[in-house]
């Protein structure tokens, strides 16, 4: 049995009467892929906000390798190897594509008080962010400014910027969200290749994806997660089927 | 005797307030709804007091001189904000303070080209420069007295209108919310220009009122505005009700502390060094006082949420 | 200044500051020589807001406040008989970073409208603060008793050798300010002004960042106003009038914010416009005033945009 490496217990979160996040009890183990899905407005927003720490959870706590993270900040959990991608891209527009990475891997060697030395000069920086933007098969879009890559590109921008920070969890907001089935597939693709190294989290709406990439899954309903389980559990659920993959299948 | 010195300063910490009020306002609204930072806020009340200056003299009667001030303060804030302010909403906040700058240093000339660079002066007709006998010793100008009832009166049709009318209520959705008001279908133009309106009347009754107590002369806004700013950051920007708190706040430590300061500064240093850092001090206790309210609310007193 | 071209505009620039002594000594007319010193005195300041403002992101209208920290730091030693102006200097970049580090202490902790505003208050209430000290001249300020004395090293006296002096200072500040923002410190502040949330998301805590900038950007603009007393041989409470601060602003605007040495264009233009336009009439202002709103309406990219002539200045 694998370690637990994110455990959520008892999260709530109100804003006046909306219980976004109603109780919710979480353990991600340790190398394993777990999908959150759930109709809209059934809080997974709320709870990215709060995992990622830019929410103040009202009740219960984040635990992140047997630490209690609730009271850290985003930076803080960055530097516990707890790393998000957003669902609206979130990059350095006016950076070029190597920019943007190698500001991921300054924000983890050290402090970033040095004045003098351009940081465009440092192999230290330029080399890892150059792998990774290999890694993710922008290596010829190095050099272009971020605003001009393709959308696509810019979601696989984001995800080596994550890789980046050197993680050992990654939270994927809707990591497919806006691309075309193309640039999905190769998303899909690299996400595989990437499954089993790290624990992920993801949150996301495209349900082949879900279903391809995901050991277990919860589902999350009105803030509530409702069920959680393998794949075929999740698929021969009762309650699921009535809750959330009945008005999937409509569609 | 002293309670008497006390309570005439606090009368006069009220009115400073109340006047405040009225430019905090309109002031807060603007930001609050159209997140716009308009420095020429100050301007609109100078025009106000300008106005009513020049009418006052033409028709020989305060009160007239007041009514049609109003109206035409009004009329430049809408011509301001056609022109010029409307084409900011959607640019950032730098360049709204750099484009309002620049309409300052144009008013501020304008007025210096029309009235001169001296200032105006005006005294009060006869019926209004008399004192009222609050209490046995203390008698208090009748006009500040009026100052203090007209805020008063304006802050409770404000209240009215902001929570119990169709416009105010498309006002706070609109401070909250500005895409759902666009939603719901309403002008938001419209709404905008009248809100605009609406705080540049504010700002220029209290300009009318400050007319005959301060120097009438170009600049005057700013001094004034700058206060009001700090006015909204302790409030916290687009409250009403933050309005009026900071507004009291603000008015009645900066009066009471440039009345008081130096003799209670005596009583635990020299006289001579209470001489000097008295009105030093003073002059400063308003910005003192907000960095203590950011330390401690960084949102101000009263946030509006969710914009 | 990406760019060879930039760096070719940069270098001409100051080559024709250079040759501006010579010249006004060959014209006869030395009034040359005292306003393009002040235009690089302020362009110093300009470059040092532009640090914050443009690559950092921060609406900072209470820059003159370093300026007049500056200034009083000079003139009130001065004051008491001390002239020595390695000291001066020292002490009025020192202040000048203390004040900085206490308002941005304060002020970064919260943005956009509430930023400006606080900036503005705090430099505003600095203002009156020099106003009603009435041992240094109050609302009229005092004569600066001697110029910074440096021995046999340079004469302020000398209005050629200030000159040299000031664009000396202004050439390093420019060296300090470019390397800066390509250093790994100078990416954090450019990053947190693009986006704020992502570099938090990737592990920066922008807000030490910012201060450490903001008190930086503070030391050179009291520099400037060390350099401004001695310009003008008066200290005056004036110097941290908002509009000084708005004027600084438009400096870093007109020449193009995010630009190293764009400030400096942009402190040329304004302050020889504002000279020809004061000349000509006593109500320039009604032109100026405008001309400004419509710099920003129209032509927000600033001097090195133009001159860049391609998407990004």
């Amino acid at each position: 049995m694998a370690e637990v490496l994110l455990d959520i217990r008892g999260l709530c979160k109100a804003f006046g009467a909306l219980q976004a996040t109603d109780n919710v009890h979480l353990q991600i183990l340790e190398g394993e892929t777990h999908a959150v899905i759930g109709p809209n407005g059934a809080g997974k927003t709320t709870l990215i906000g709060q995992l990622a720490g830019n929410l103040r959870p009202d009740a219960g706590s984040i635990h992140f390798s047997g630490e209690d993270i609730t009271p850290l900040d985003a930076p803080a959990r960055s530097h516990k190897g707890f790393a998000r991608s957003f669902q609206i891209t979130s990059i350095y527009p006016e950076f070029t594509t190597l920019d943007n990475v190698a500001l991921a891997v300054q924000a983890h060697s050290g402090h970033s008080f040095r004045f003098w030395r351009a940081a465009r000069d440092e192999p230290a920086l330029r080399e890892p962010a150059r792998r990774i933007v290999e890694e993710v098969g922008l290596g010829a879009r190095a050099d272009v400014l971020a605003a001009n890559l393709a959308h696509g590109e810019q979601r696989q921008l984001e995800v080596a910027m994550v890789l980046a920070t050197r993680p050992r969890m990654l939270m994927l907001d809707e990591p497919m969200a806006g691309m075309g089935t193309e640039e999905s597939q190769r998303m899909i693709e690299f996400l595989t290749h990437l499954k089993g190294g790290l624990t992920i989290l993801l949150v996301e709406h495209d349900m082949d994806a879900v279903f391809r990439l995901a050991d277990r899954l919860s589902v999350l309903v009105y803030g509530r997660i409702v069920a959680t389980g393998t794949p075929e559990e999740i698929r021969a659920n009762p309650e699921v089927r009535k809750a959330y993959l009945g008005e999937e299948e409509l569609e | 005797m002293n309670l008497i010195l006390i309570t005439e300063q606090v009368l006069n910490g009220v009115q400073f307030g109340v006047m405040l009020f009225l430019m905090a306002a309109g002031l807060t609204l603007v930001f609050g709804i159209m997140n716009l930072v308009n420095l020429a806020h100050g301007s609109l009340y100078m025009i106000g007091a300008y106005f009513a200056t020049s009418f006052y003299q033409w028709s020989g009667s305060f009160v007239i001189g007041a009514l049609l001030a109003l109206p035409a303060t009004l009329v430049v804030g809408v011509i301001v904000e056609v022109v010029a302010l409307r084409t900011l909403y959607d640019r950032d906040h730098l360049d709204q303070v750099l484009a309002t700058f620049g309409l300052i240093l144009f008013f501020n000339e304008l007025v210096a080209i029309v009235w001169g660079r001296s200032g105006l002066y005006t005294s009060l007709p006869e019926w209004l420069s008399g004192h009222v006998e609050l209490l046995p010793d203390l008698r208090y100008p009748l006009y500040r007295l009026l100052i203090i009832a007209i805020g008063i009166a304006v802050a409770f049709l404000l209240w009215y209108v902001v929570t119990r009318t169709r416009l105010g209520m498309l006002i706070r959705a609109g401070a909250s919310n500005r895409a759902m008001v666009a939603a719901l279908g309403i002008n938001i133009r419209l709404l905008y220009t009248i809100v605009f309106g609406f705080g540049a009347a504010l700002a220029g009754l209290a300009g009318v009122m400050a007319g005959p107590i301060y120097a009438v002369q170009p600049g005057m806004g700013e001094s004034i505005l700058i206060q009001v700013f700090v006015v909204i950051v302790i409030g916290g920007i687009g409250s009403i009700r933050g309005a009026m708190a900071g507004a009291l706040i603000v008015g009645m430590v900066d009066t009471l502390g440039r009345a008081f300061l130096k003799p209670l500064l005596a009583l635990v240093i020299t006289p001579s060094a209470a001489q000097s850092a008295g009105p030093a001090l003073a002059s400063m206790l308003i910005y003192l006082l907000m960095a203590v309210v950011l330390a401690l609310r960084p949102e101000g007193l009263f946030p509006e949420r969710g914009h | 200044m990406r760019g060879h071209r930039g760096l070719v505009v940069v270098l001409a620039g100051l080559a024709l500051l250079a040759l501006v002594p010579p010249v006004a000594g060959m014209l006869n007319q030395p009034f040359y020589i005292d306003l393009l010193r002040r235009v690089m005195i302020l362009a110093i300041a300009a470059v040092s807001l532009d640090l914050i403002l443009g690559y950092g992101g921060m609406v900072s209208f209470g820059h003159a406040a370093y300026l007049g920290i500056g200034s009083y730091s000079v003139a009130v030693m001065a004051f008491y008989g001390i002239h020595s102006g390695p000291l001066q200097w020292l002490v009025a970049i020192g202040a000048s970073a203390l004040v900085a580090l206490a308002i941005g202490s304060v002020s970064i902790r919260t943005s956009g409208i509430y930023f400006i505003m606080i900036t503005l208050a705090f430099t505003q209430m600095l203002y009156f603060l020099g106003i009603s000290v009435d041992e240094y001249g109050g609302d009229d300020g005092m004569g600066l008793k001697r110029l910074s004395q440096f021995g046999n090293l340079i004469d302020l006296g000398d209005p050629v050798a200030f000159y040299y002096l000031v664009l000396a200072i202004l050439v390093l500040t420019l060296v300090i300010v470019h390397r800066l923002v390509h250093s790994r410190f100078g990416m954090v502040i450019r990053a947190a002004k693009s986006n704020e949330a992502r570099t938090r998301a990737i592990g920066f805590s922008p807000y030490a960042y910012r201060l450490v900038a903001f008190v930086i950007a503070g030391a050179i603009c009291g520099l400037a106003g060390a350099l401004y007393v001695n310009h003008t041989k008066y200290l005056s409470p004036h110097i941290m009038h908002w509009t000084i601060s708005g004027d600084i602003m438009f400096m870093v605007i007109l020449g193009g914010m995010g630009s190293t040495a764009g400030p400096v264009a942009g402190a040329l233009v304004l302050l020889v416009l504002e000279n020809l336009l004061s000349g000509w009439t006593e109500h320039w202002q009604i032109i100026f005033g405008p001309f400004l709103v419509l710099v920003v309406l129209f032509a927000k990219r600033g001097l090195a945009g133009w001159l860049a002539g391609g998407r990004h200045g």
